[in-house]
């Protein structure tokens, strides 16, 4: 008898090593065939696998920098100038995105049938036109509309907007690092304030006007530099400057280029849509019952809102949110297809072009978008398990 | 007459009706006046005031007929709807007024000045949208580069595959498993030699010309036939209790979901030519249908698992108290119920899918938005763009639109059924 549980037993594990001792074969096999491969058409061609090129000099120019950059400067550099690129076509599709998505979600739950059908059809427009067609809708059709130079479209004399793009004043500042540090003291200190309130609410059943008291630091403190830190701010509008007889341009101000408008447009009209779906689904998720209780129990409507509806809501909102916000940062790759130069135009195009190094530069390319990606998530887990436990 | 203006009340319900409605209707006329007629009758106005006229005049106006119960049902249902607040009235009259404005002019450019009739650039006199480059287009939009003669071959393959699709619903159940079978495996490899040609006497059509709304078609049909045993099989994989596989897996969905279509796309025209044999050559159209496979077969593993993970554990139990082995279990007990479960998941997918094909002009394959792209830069006819936007805009919506109302079908009949 045991031994004969004990041949069930041995069968049963062997049944399981088979396929995994397989498919880690099949594994191995894929990777050295590929390996191979690439090695001897690499040695026909007559460059090896490394990444020293990433420090010789790139000499190709970018048209749009956050930092210094000309074509002395490396491949590792150009990387860098993308990937500032593509983080800040994601960072403003997002801010819009998330301020579209939340007004047109909350608007679908709205009494008014007008404010709730006008948002029900923006949200089915456009979802379902692909994402790539509208930023080439934007680009190539509604921003090529836009005026020339000489008769932009002024608004109040400080920022104008034509065919070449959107020109706005220049911050200039003095001090500025005193004012960043104060802003930095100001979140600071609101995450005390906040704590604190938080304290005397569960302890005392006290209420602290929270959202009035970060509102005051985070104006006031900055405001003081102002007074006391001797911080200034002077803005450099653009001006318009005659070149040649026909040639004319702003100078002075910061250029937004069409392309980065067009692009973080259409980022954010499309995932806002989403975001709006969200928003919807998590203020509906939450049971009415809950309302009830809590108008039951004497709290006033907006503390119902903030107490109670919001932060089940958000419980709900917030994981898929994220995911579109990493959607969003995935889809700013589209940028290659008009000429934004976010990382995928700028290593995988360009300095792949140049360079001839396809392996070097597809991977680290989509490492980036990997680990940017992995990240995010493991955050995402670690939110999901931290809600989770204050549900007990 | 008491008329109490801080409070409208059911006793002087015509006297507030009908002063409400009268000043609701000034504002309109100024609003249409000042829009249709450029007058301007509250130009005697400071320029701020005078702008503002017909909002004030309309909120007040609602205000004054918002009377809860007042027993008119027309009333009533116009209170509940657009006008249960002083915000609420606001936002209505901004919308209503928006609508009035932008609408007509879009209308206009779209239909009423629109050309339809023409051959080139220069019949488009009207000011409108200019559909005669629509027209002159079509041909391209709907089958790319594809040699004129032998444009029956697309249209065969498709009405086959729609015959064949109809005729599914008619075959007795005891075949139905073996033409499905053909539909999904036999028919796709037919369907390609026939638009491919080469053999049996078909001219051969190099894939470079393929192209157009066909194409997407093609693209998304063979991906999503070939992505869903791929996905099956990764979810099955991620949720095994074998550490090898699972992890393998876990890997290769986080893979391709970590990283944007484009540079899968553009891995498979510029790196996965190193990674062959040298002298092997992959036809482009091949390439990107397995990178788009590969990459949708990660999300539909992701669709599938979360509807394994949905299935009360009783059902693994009870096939497992059968006698069951795994493949037996998951066959003919597990994936049918969680296949199921995730038909809206699944509809999702595809509809992303058919999104994404635009993408594949990364690698030079142009379906129909890439045909667009060609055809405006087109020396003839520059300018054109707006257009061709719109009109690809509008057959990409229609059929999203259609797929998603679809899906949200099936999700309510499904939903019942429970």
């Amino acid at each position: 008898m045991n031994l004969k549980n004990f041949k069930i037993n041995l069968s049963n594990k062997n049944k399981g090593l088979v396929p995994q001792v397989l498919t880690v074969l099949l594994i191995i096999l894929a990777v050295v065939y590929f390996t191979i491969n690439a090695q001897n058409n690499m040695g026909n061609r007559g460059i090896s696998f490394g990444f020293g090129f990433l420090s010789q000099e790139s000499s190709f120019d970018i048209a749009f920098s956050l930092i210094d950059y000309d074509g002395s400067y490396s491949y590792a550099r150009a990387f860098l100038v993308g990937l500032l690129n593509t983080i800040l076509v994601s960072v403003i599709g997002i801010f819009f995105a998330t301020i579209l998505g939340v007004t047109v979600g909350i608007s679908r739950l709205s009494q008014n049938y007008l404010i709730s059908k006008t948002a029900e059809w923006y949200v089915e427009i456009f979802r379902n036109i692909p994402l790539i067609l509208q930023i080439f809708f934007w680009y190539f059709a509604a921003l090529r509309a836009l005026p020339l130079t000489v008769d932009s479209i002024n608004f109040y004399d400080i920022s104008f907007l034509n065919v070449k793009g959107w020109y706005v004043p220049r911050f200039i500042w003095t001090n500025f690092s005193f004012f960043f540090y104060s802003v930095i003291a100001a979140i600071i200190s609101i995450f005390f304030v906040s704590k604190y309130a938080k304290k005397q609410r569960d302890e005392f059943g006290k209420q602290i006007p929270t959202l009035y008291i970060s509102l005051g630091i985070l104006i006031g403190l900055p405001f003081l530099t102002f007074l006391l830190g001797g911080v200034t701010l002077s803005f450099k509008i653009p001006e318009l400057t005659q070149l040649s007889k026909t040639i004319y341009v702003y100078q002075g101000g910061v250029t937004i280029i069409p392309e980065l408008i067009s692009l973080a447009l259409a980022l954010s009209m499309y995932t806002a849509t989403f975001i709006a779906e969200n928003v919807r689904a998590g203020i509906l998720g939450v049971n009415k019952g809950q309302k009830e209780a809590a108008a039951s129990i004497g709290l006033t409507k907006s503390q119902i809102l903030k107490l109670v509806v919001m932060p089940q809501a958000l419980r709900i909102i917030i994981p898929p949110t994220t995911n579109q916000y990493l959607n969003l940062t995935k889809n700013s790759s589209l940028a290659a297809a008009i000429a934004y130069p976010d990382i995928v135009l700028v290593f995988a195009g360009t300095a792949l072009m140049q360079t001839g190094r396809a392996i070097e530069i597809i991977s680290i390319t989509m490492l980036t978008y990997l680990s940017l990606s992995l990240s995010i998530s493991i955050f995402m887990n670690w939110y999901n398990k931290k809600m989770a436990i204050k549900e007990k | 007459m008491n008329i109490n203006l801080i409070k409208p009340n059911k006793e002087n319900l015509t006297n507030y009706v009908s002063i409400g409605g009268f000043l609701v209707l000034l504002g309109f006329i100024d609003f249409l006046a000042n829009t249709f007629f450029n007058l301007n009758v509250t130009g005697f106005l400071p320029e701020k005031l005078s702008y503002f006229i017909p909002i004030i005049f309309g909120t007040i106006g609602l205000y004054l007929i918002r009377i809860e119960f007042s027993g008119n049902r027309l009333l009533d249902k116009i209170n509940t709807n657009f006008n249960s607040s002083n915000f609420n009235a606001i936002l209505s009259l901004l919308v209503i007024f928006v609508l009035i404005k932008f609408v007509p002019p879009l209308l206009n450019w779209f239909i009423f000045d629109a050309d339809f009739i023409g051959t080139k650039k220069e019949d488009c006199t009207s000011g409108g949208a200019c559909w005669v480059f629509v027209k002159v287009w079509l041909n391209r939009f709907v089958y790319g580069m594809y040699p004129d003669a032998e444009q029956w071959r697309i249209n065969a393959a498709f009405l086959i595959l729609f015959f064949l699709v109809g005729a599914s619903f008619f075959v007795p159940v005891k075949f139905k498993k073996y033409f499905l079978g053909f539909l999904l495996f036999i028919y796709p490899i037919i369907g390609l030699k026939l638009i491919g040609g080469g053999d049996f006497g078909l001219k051969y059509v190099e894939t470079g010309a393929w192209g157009g709304l066909s194409l997407t078609f093609i693209v998304s049909a063979f991906a999503l036939i070939l992505c869903f045993p791929i996905g099956m099989f990764l979810a099955l994989g991620r949720r095994s209790n074998l550490p090898a596989i699972k992890y393998s897996s876990i890997g290769f969905i986080e893979l391709w979901r970590g990283v944007p279509l484009i540079t899968v796309l553009f891995m498979s025209a510029v790196m996965f030519p190193m990674f062959l044999p040298d002298g092997t050559y992959v036809d482009k159209l091949i390439r990107v249908l397995i990178a788009i496979t590969l990459f949708e077969a990660a999300y539909m593993a992701e669709v599938i698992r979360g509807g394994l993970q949905a299935l009360p554990k009783g059902q693994y139990d009870a096939a497992k108290s059968l006698g069951m082995g795994y493949w037996r279990m998951h066959f003919l007990i597990i994936l049918p119920q969680a296949l199921k479960l995730v038909i809206p998941g699944i509809a999702n997918t595809f509809l992303a899918l058919v999104k994404d094909t635009p993408l594949i002009f990364v690698v030079g394959l142009l379906e129909l938005a890439g045909m667009v792209n060609l055809a405006k830069t087109n020396p003839k006819w520059l300018g054109m763009a707006m257009e061709g936007y719109v009109f690809a805009g509008l057959v990409f919506w229609v059929i999203c639109y259609a797929m998603s109302r679809y899906s949200q079908n099936l999700e309510t009949k499904l939903s019942t059924e429970r």
